[in-house]
């Protein structure tokens, strides 16, 4: 009997007025796996990750968590249910502290059901989960309001607000976009990390590098729909996404 | 040449934690203790020199305060811009005067009932307009204050546009005064407790990106619903207390004075503070009552006090006095 | 009866969507929710009254000063307070609140009470239509409004400072590279916004008498009608206006006249909770409200 994959995602669609930002798109996403979804600008990446996430509701099309249909729910029940997701533009609290924006996905529903009933010393918990990205314990950084901290961080702060709700899923939209190559160096080791945690994971990327020596899968998106599908090199081998990239003269 | 500038510094203490003082000296510990204490013990002893007349002047401010610490914690925490504060206000007032005109309860009961049932009430009207954003959920409450005053006036219910009279007083001036001083003060330090609580973060996150709350697994219309009832119970046990103070209730429950000076309390005395909103409250209801010969004026006056306030010193008073309480200056050479 | 509330339904339309189409202007253009609107109505109403009354203008000089007078204090408010607060919504709403309430209870205090307060009509008289009298007068509003509803959506899709203006309501960021003004286009906006305001009192005050209480009703009336007919929208405004003119028509004639600001207030209640795009609103507006 096959196992029921953790996300199913079926003929899922979406328009903006007359553009299809995200046109029947289906796929399969097994647990512990890491999916990369790449595509031109524009291709329907982000949508779809709102689309997956509950913050916008699809034209039509369905999506099966565990097998349970949560097309209807609302975005807060679905990151509930352990699907976090990252913000492609950091707006993290930015008159809070950086650890006290952890505070908030900490006081969820979702981590006091986890944790047993009590929420616990949520500021330790915060300044663990900064660390565990890469903020400096010993530093003033965690405790540095928001606004005060340069990019490179806030991308992680991101991250460990998604890492703060303990999710089985998560979605990264972007992470690495505006930041340094060292710095998406020392980020590289946190996501092999989750994986081997067992946490599956969704990245909307451009830097395809990296993705593609952190994916086992990857799905290509232009103009919303799906254009193809398979591992890292199957994908750098197809012409037709080489097409889709460059324009068809440059091949 | 020497020339110098001055410099602004931070007093030391209470600068690097929040919350662990080093109190070496009773000097440190008046100076934290001393700007909450001083208020609070003027606030309680005025009364007892004051004559008859601006006792009720003092009952009437703190009705405002409430208002406006109400005003205040909905529109900085929350970020829902209430224009009808007369809504709660109103609500709360028709609630507490039927209560004793048709059934005979006394104020003490109507009171509690009122501020309960009332904060409940608007919470319930006001729940479908959460999902609105700015200047639609302004709209809402403009409009829904409006709607049950025209209402009153269409069917004559309740008394209709002359109200309901000879209600039961409250037993003395001295209760009446100490109450809404006691409730005001308490509804004061609990939110402002409430708003650093990791509640209050949550709310201050819907404030800043409620995108991320949602994000986090956060239903941030139940969290809205509970800040409109906390906002609500305020403003509805003003309603109630003011009903039984006057011994009377009617149409002008829902007007706008009650709309207008909260949010010009708040906007004068700080947004944000919530002690802001009660000095505010403190500052502009007295300075009314001098003015009271003008008539409209006031209006006009207060109006103008915001427009000004808000576009030339929008951190308000108590934030500016805060400022300086904790910077000290002085002139170094460079 | 039923011809009475049709041809009265039409009139009451165009006197809506005359109220509202400045308020709409403003806000589709620079994203100001001027709720200074009612009282801008309500002042071009006094300044005609005090050309003709206290400095014997003629009259029509009068409505065209009086006109000017408040596009420019339209162009004021943006320049001497909107422009510091701009982006801020909320305090947006609270200057112009606050600033209805200064115009509006200032004419209080200096007296303009009373049944004295009237403009005259442009021409006496009136006509019978399929056996319902109508004045003159509200044969040229609906004229005027008709005229204005055809006149702005020509403005906005055939000239220059029209398509400008639509480009800085889409993406403001992207029209300022294009080197569009925002700020100047801002101050028009509110200088055209209250320019209708005054055009609309000017054809409609005449009517009845000017008073303080109308000012708020003016901007009630207006918010209505943009709720109802989704902001930012011509089409819009002219349905909803005539929805809601003519279901304030039949309250008055079939229920009785308490009931008219009811069904206003309730209609806007009403379509913010169940459809908050307005009835004939657009993605980029619901996105906004929720």
């Amino acid at each position: 009997m096959k196992e029921v994959p953790l996300l199913q995602v079926v003929n899922i669609s979406k328009q903006f007025g007359g553009v299809r930002a995200v046109d029947g798109v289906s796929f399969e996403l097994c647990q512990g796996e890491i999916l990369g979804i790449v595509g031109p600008n524009g291709s329907g990446k982000t949508t779809l990750v709102n689309l997956l996430t509950g913050f916008i509701k699809p034209a039509s099309g369905k999506v099966f968590y565990k097998g349970r249909d949560i097309t209807a729910l609302a975005a807060h029940e679905i990151a509930g249910l352990g699907i976090a997701r990252t913000f492609q533009m950091v707006r993290p609290f930015y008159h809070l502290p950086a650890f006290k924006n952890l505070i908030v996905p900490l006081y969820s529903p979702r981590v006091k059901r986890l944790s047993g009933g009590k929420f616990g010393d949520r500021d330790a918990v915060a300044i663990d989960l900064l660390e565990e990205v890469g903020f400096e314990r010993d530093s003033f950084v965690p405790y540095k309001p928001a606004s005060a901290l340069p990019h490179g961080y806030l991308k992680r702060l991101e991250l460990a607000r998604c890492l703060a709700l303990r999710p089985a899923l998560l979605i990264l939209d972007e992470l690495f976009s505006g930041l340094s190559m060292a710095e998406v160096a020392s980020t590289l080791p946190v996501l092999e990390k989750l994986q081997i945690e067992g946490i599956t994971l969704i990245m909307v990327e451009h830097r395809l590098r990296e993705l593609f020596r952190l994916a086992n899968r990857v799905i290509v998106l232009n103009f919303g729909a799906k254009l193809a599908e398979g591992t890292p090199q199957e994908i750098i081998n197809n012409e037709e996404v080489k097409e889709a990239y460059l324009g068809s003269e440059a091949v | 040449m020497v020339s110098r500038r001055r410099e602004r510094l931070e007093r030391g203490i209470k600068v690097r934690t929040d919350d662990v003082y080093a109190l070496c000296s009773t000097k440190e510990m008046l100076y934290l203790v001393a700007p909450r204490l001083i208020p609070i013990l003027v606030l309680l002893l005025l009364p007892l020199i004051l004559p008859t007349y601006w006792q009720k002047v003092v009952i009437f401010t703190g009705v405002f305060a409430l208002l406006s610490i109400s005003w205040d914690f909905l529109y900085s925490f929350t970020g829902l811009v209430s224009l009808g504060q007369a809504l709660f206000f109103g609500v709360g007032a028709y609630l507490a005067g039927s209560l004793n005109h048709y059934f005979d309860i006394s104020p003490g009961l109507t009171i509690p009932i009122s501020t309960i049932a009332g904060a409940t009430l608007c919470t319930l009207f006001l729940l479908p307009a959460l999902r609105l954003r700015g200047i639609y959920f302004a709209m809402i409450t403009l409009v829904l204050p409006l709607i049950f005053l025209r209402i009153i006036e269409a069917t004559a219910i309740l008394g209709g546009t002359d109200g309901l009279t000879a209600l039961a007083p409250l037993p003395g001036i001295w209760i009446e005064l100490y109450l809404i001083l006691g409730i005001m003060l308490v509804a004061l330090f609990a939110l402002r407790r409430l708003v650093n609580s990791d509640f209050g973060l949550v709310l201050r996150g819907i404030h800043d990106n409620d995108q991320a709350v949602k994000g986090a697994g956060i239903n941030i219309y139940w969290y809205k619903a509970q800040a409109l009832f906390i906002a609500a119970l305020l403003g509805s046990f003003a309603g109630a207390y003011l009903t039984h103070v006057y011994m009377f209730v009617g149409l002008s429950a829902f007007a706008l004075d009650f709309t207008v000076v909260p949010i010009a309390a708040t906007v004068v005395g700080g947004m944000g503070t919530l002690g802001g909103s009660v000095l505010g409250a403190f500052i502009l209801v007295p300075l009314s009552e001098v003015l009271r010969a003008f008539g409209p004026l006031r209006i006009v006056f207060y109006a103008l006090l915001i427009v000004v306030f808000i576009i030339l010193k929008p951190e308000g008073l108590f934030n500016y006095l805060q400022r300086k309480y904790r910077e000290f200056e002085r002139w170094v050479e460079v | 009866m039923l011809e009475n509330v049709l041809i009265y339904g039409l009139i009451n339309g165009m006197v809506l969507a005359l109220l509202a189409i400045g308020f709409a202007l403003t806000f589709g253009i620079s994203g100001i929710a001027n709720f200074a609107h009612g009282a801008l109505y309500i002042l071009t109403g006094y300044t005609v009254w005090v050309f003709l009354h206290t400095l014997g203008t003629p009259y029509l000089l009068a409505i065209f000063l009086a006109m000017a007078i408040t596009a420019l204090i339209g162009a004021a408010i943006y320049n001497v307070i909107l422009l510091r607060i701009r982006g801020m919504r909320s305090s947006e709403i609270i200057a112009t609140f606050a600033l209805a309430l200064a115009i509006l209870e200032a004419f209080r205090f200096f007296g303009f009470v009373g049944a004295k307060y009237t403009l005259p009509t442009f021409v006496e008289g009136s006509v019978s239509v399929a056996g319902v009298i109508v004045d003159y007068q509200r044969l040229i509003l609906i004229g005027v409004g008709a005229g204005l509803v055809g006149l702005l959506w020509f403005f906005t899709h055939y000239t220059k400072t029209g398509l400008a203006f639509r480009a800085i309501a889409q993406v403001e960021r992207t029209a300022l590279t294009l080197g569009i003004d925002s700020d100047r286009m801002a101050t028009l906006s509110l200088a055209f916004g209250a320019a209708l305001a005054a055009l609309a009192a000017i054809v409609l005050l005449p009517l009845g008498q000017i008073t303080v209480e109308t000012g708020l009703n003016v901007l009630l009336n207006a918010l209505a009608i943009c709720i109802l007919g989704g902001l930012g929208s011509v089409t819009g405004i002219v349905a909803a206006s005539l929805l809601l003119g003519y279901a304030q028509i039949i309250t008055v004639t079939y229920i009785a006249p308490h009931w008219l600001m009811v069904v206003t207030l309730v209609a806007i209640f009403v379509v913010l909770l169940v459809k908050p795009s307005g009835l004939f609103g657009k993605q980029k507006e619901l996105e906004e409200r929720v």
